[in-house]
């Protein structure tokens, strides 16, 4: 499979996004419930436009309940949400035409070409004949898709499928755009170029709202939330979140073991009452230590080892890590 | 009806062309659409004959005269006996019929012919296997009539018979069964069609996750429906078309009214089947679910629509439930087409019926399909 972008033939995209909204999506206690699950729990932020913001969480923790109900398709059962200053619920038609989805499974017509699902799209979307042309073309080049605008869409590869989901999703000239897990399965190649092509979009005015369970992603992202259990822990940029003092209690510090053999660092780690958390993070151990305790005198002589020691700022991971754990002690 | 008005043409079109598609790549059910009509009309139309000819009979013929010999004579004469052997004893009268080797026992006395010459009433046995009803019925009244044909001949010693009655069978003079199943064929084969096709085309998209992302776009549900229903209308009716092709030129029935008026109430009733694929569709989630409710319906429109057993002959609940069945105005409507050359004086009736019904099945549906989605 060819993973050239082609960057070259890439164009600008003309997205003029109505200029008279600043907050794209404004949610207020918002709940959803199925019987007496409640699967999104009292949820409120706000998304201005332009920004990429990301929903971190775990498997069932709501965040496609969540995105479900923006667009209208599940009521709120308590709360509300605006979304580009219509009601998510009542006045969901109206918002339709202003967002585009890509959900977490590819859900093209797999036995249409990419041409013909582009051209499905373009006619429901009401595009008239003359600009439904000159967008396709503009978001097959943008996207990259020329070579594949004759093959079956089932037939195109992961990536190339997610590419042709944007195409289409795009093709209206949407606000606001929510990506549900967008790259999940995708080769790391293909995920690093649609994200860039998110940041030209975000550039150009589209706010996206982008679910994801990688670390690295939440990381791009202009702001980011954290769902777990159906609540949000925490709104923010990834630096508001990462100086939460919960992350780095007060009286320690952080700091990381870079050793070849980690695995063994870090059980000795573990067993010093000095050592509050430590985790394997590539080649190196992370650990939250005592301030009072040099790194040295933790039980590993780090000499003759060979063990480098740096202070490390903590990662989103930490944040989240830290998030996960005061929820689960609030709720004993 | 309001929401009727709000309907944008172009995404109704925009719908439909993308389910033409659909239509034109799945080969294997554009295939089977075309294909199963022939096997189940060859099936029909040659192997299976209604009219009960040759009769397995097996005779014990104790009298061993003229009179008995010119009896058996004229059940051979019939056609509808046909005499496979001869036993001598009751119990392997009794034998041949359980076993099966006869349906039909004839046991003539040894007194026969004596009772005869002295005026009085002799006696014939005819044992009938009851295992199968239309064969019983069958030799049950053809044996009456020849015992009653054989008393008149007695009694009347050549003298001409007082009433004789020649019945006329119209319409299908030769009582050839293609020309009474086929009709009927042709409306059930394309209802299994038009529900399949409407049911599939719709939970497909569920389990695929695509109507999902239709619903995030401004698409109304009417236009979802009168889009997918467009082509699917479409195919059934050159189903349709087809089998009628086939009738007409392979299975040699005539056709005596005008096949447009036929066409023209097809229609409604297509469109009936096509909202009732769609119902189905709002209540299963996998095509599996999807094909068994569908099957589920066309049995009991096979049963009760006439189109095997005639509805006038159902206990009275039954046959209020018959009315119900859009499949037996349709039946109705075929066999007067086809058979009778009936026409609008006469099948108008079943075209108001079958709209009210097609409006009512498609507005249901629709209901349901918009309520899911929100």
């Amino acid at each position: 499979m060819d993973l050239e972008w082609g960057y070259a033939e890439r164009m600008s995209v003309d997205l003029v996004p109505s200029p008279a909204i600043s907050t794209v999506l404004d949610v207020c206690e918002a709940t959803v419930q199925f019987g007496r699950f409640t699967a999104v729990d009292h949820v409120s932020f706000a998304v201005e436009r332009g920004e990429i913001f990301g929903l971190l969480g775990p498997n069932g923790s709501g965040k496609t309940t969540l995105i479900r109900a923006l667009c209208g398709l599940l009521p709120f059962t308590e709360g509300s949400a605006q979304v580009l200053v219509h009601d998510a619920g009542r006045e969901a038609e109206s918002t339709r035409a202003r967002i585009g989805y890509i959900s977490q499974k590819f859900s093209l017509y797999e036995d249409l070409t990419a041409q013909e699902n582009m051209d499905f799209y373009a006619g429901i979307y009401g595009l008239p004949q003359v600009e439904a042309l000159a967008r396709k073309a503009e978001l097959t080049a943008l996207v990259g898709l020329g070579p594949y605008l004759n093959r079956w869409a089932g037939r195109l590869s992961s990536g190339w499928k997610q590419r042709l989901a944007l195409a289409c999703a795009l093709l209206h000239r949407p606000d606001l755009v929510f990506l549900d897990e967008p790259t999940a399965g995708i080769d790391p190649v293909a995920r690093r170029d649609l994200w860039d092509l998110l940041f030209q979009l975000a550039a150009e005015g589209v706010t996206l709202f982008v679910t994801t369970h990688y670390m690295d992603e939440a990381e791009r992202c202009a702001r980011v939330g954290y769902l777990l259990n159906s609540r949000l822990l925490a709104v923010g940029t990834p630096d508001e979140l990462k100086q939460w003092p919960g992350v780095t209690p007060p009286g320690t510090r952080r700091f990381e073991f870079i050793a070849s053999r980690v695995a063994s660092v870090l059980e000795r780690l573990r067993l010093h009452p000095a050592v509050h958390q430590a985790t394997i993070f590539g080649l190196a151990v992370r650990a939250l230590i005592d301030q009072d305790v040099p790194p040295s005198e933790l039980g590993i002589d780090l000499q003759r080892e060979g063990i480098q020691v740096f202070a490390a700022e903590p990662s989103l991971e930490d944040v989240f890590v830290a998030l996960s754990r005061a929820s689960g002690e609030r709720k004993e | 009806m309001k929401d009727l008005a709000h309907l944008d043409l172009g995404r109704i079109k925009s719908m439909a062309r993308k389910e033409l598609l659909h239509i034109l790549r799945d080969r294997t059910t554009l295939f089977f659409a075309l294909f199963i009509p022939i096997i189940q009309l060859t099936i029909l139309g040659f192997a299976i004959d209604t009219n009960v000819r040759h009769v397995r009979t097996m005779v014990y013929d104790q009298a061993r005269t003229q009179e008995s010999r010119v009896l058996l004579q004229r059940f051979q004469n019939s056609e509808d006996f046909k005499i496979v052997g001869e036993v001598f004893t009751d119990d392997t009268l009794a034998e041949a019929l359980v076993s099966g080797q006869a349906r039909v026992g004839i046991k003539i006395p040894a007194n026969y012919s004596r009772q005869i010459a002295a005026g009085q009433t002799a006696q014939v046995l005819i044992l009938v296997d009851g295992s199968e009803s239309s064969v019983a019925a069958e030799a049950v009244n053809v044996g009456n009539a020849i015992a009653l044909q054989e008393s008149l001949a007695h009694l009347l010693q050549g003298q001409p018979v007082p009433v004789d009655s020649r019945p006329r069978v119209l319409f299908n003079p030769d009582t050839r069964s293609p020309n009474f199943f086929i009709p009927g064929l042709m409306v059930v084969l394309s209802q299994a069609m038009a529900i399949m096709l409407s049911s599939i085309s719709i939970v497909r998209e569920k389990e695929r996750g695509t109507l999902e992302q239709l619903f995030m776009t401004p698409v109304r549900a009417g236009e979802v429906i009168l889009g997918k229903m467009v082509p699917y209308l479409g195919l059934t009716v050159i189903e349709f078309l087809w089998i009628l092709l086939l009738m007409r030129f392979l299975f040699l029935v005539p056709i005596h009214g005008n096949v447009l008026t036929l066409l023209a109430i097809a229609i409604p009733f297509l469109l009936t089947m096509l909202g009732l694929g769609l119902w189905i569709s709002t209540r299963v989630q996998t095509r599996d679910a999807a094909v068994q409710m569908a099957m589920g319906t066309v049995i009991p429109s096979i049963f009760l629509s006439g189109y095997m057993f005639p509805t006038d002959s159902m206990p009275a609940p039954f046959w209020i439930i018959s009315q119900l069945i859009p499949t037996t105005w349709m039946v109705d409507a075929s066999r007067g087409v086809i058979l009778r050359g009936a026409g609008w004086a006469e099948l108008g009736q079943n075209a108001v019926i079958l709209w009210i019904m097609a409006v009512l099945a498609l507005t249901v549906s629709a209901k349901r399909f918009r309520k899911q989605l929100t």
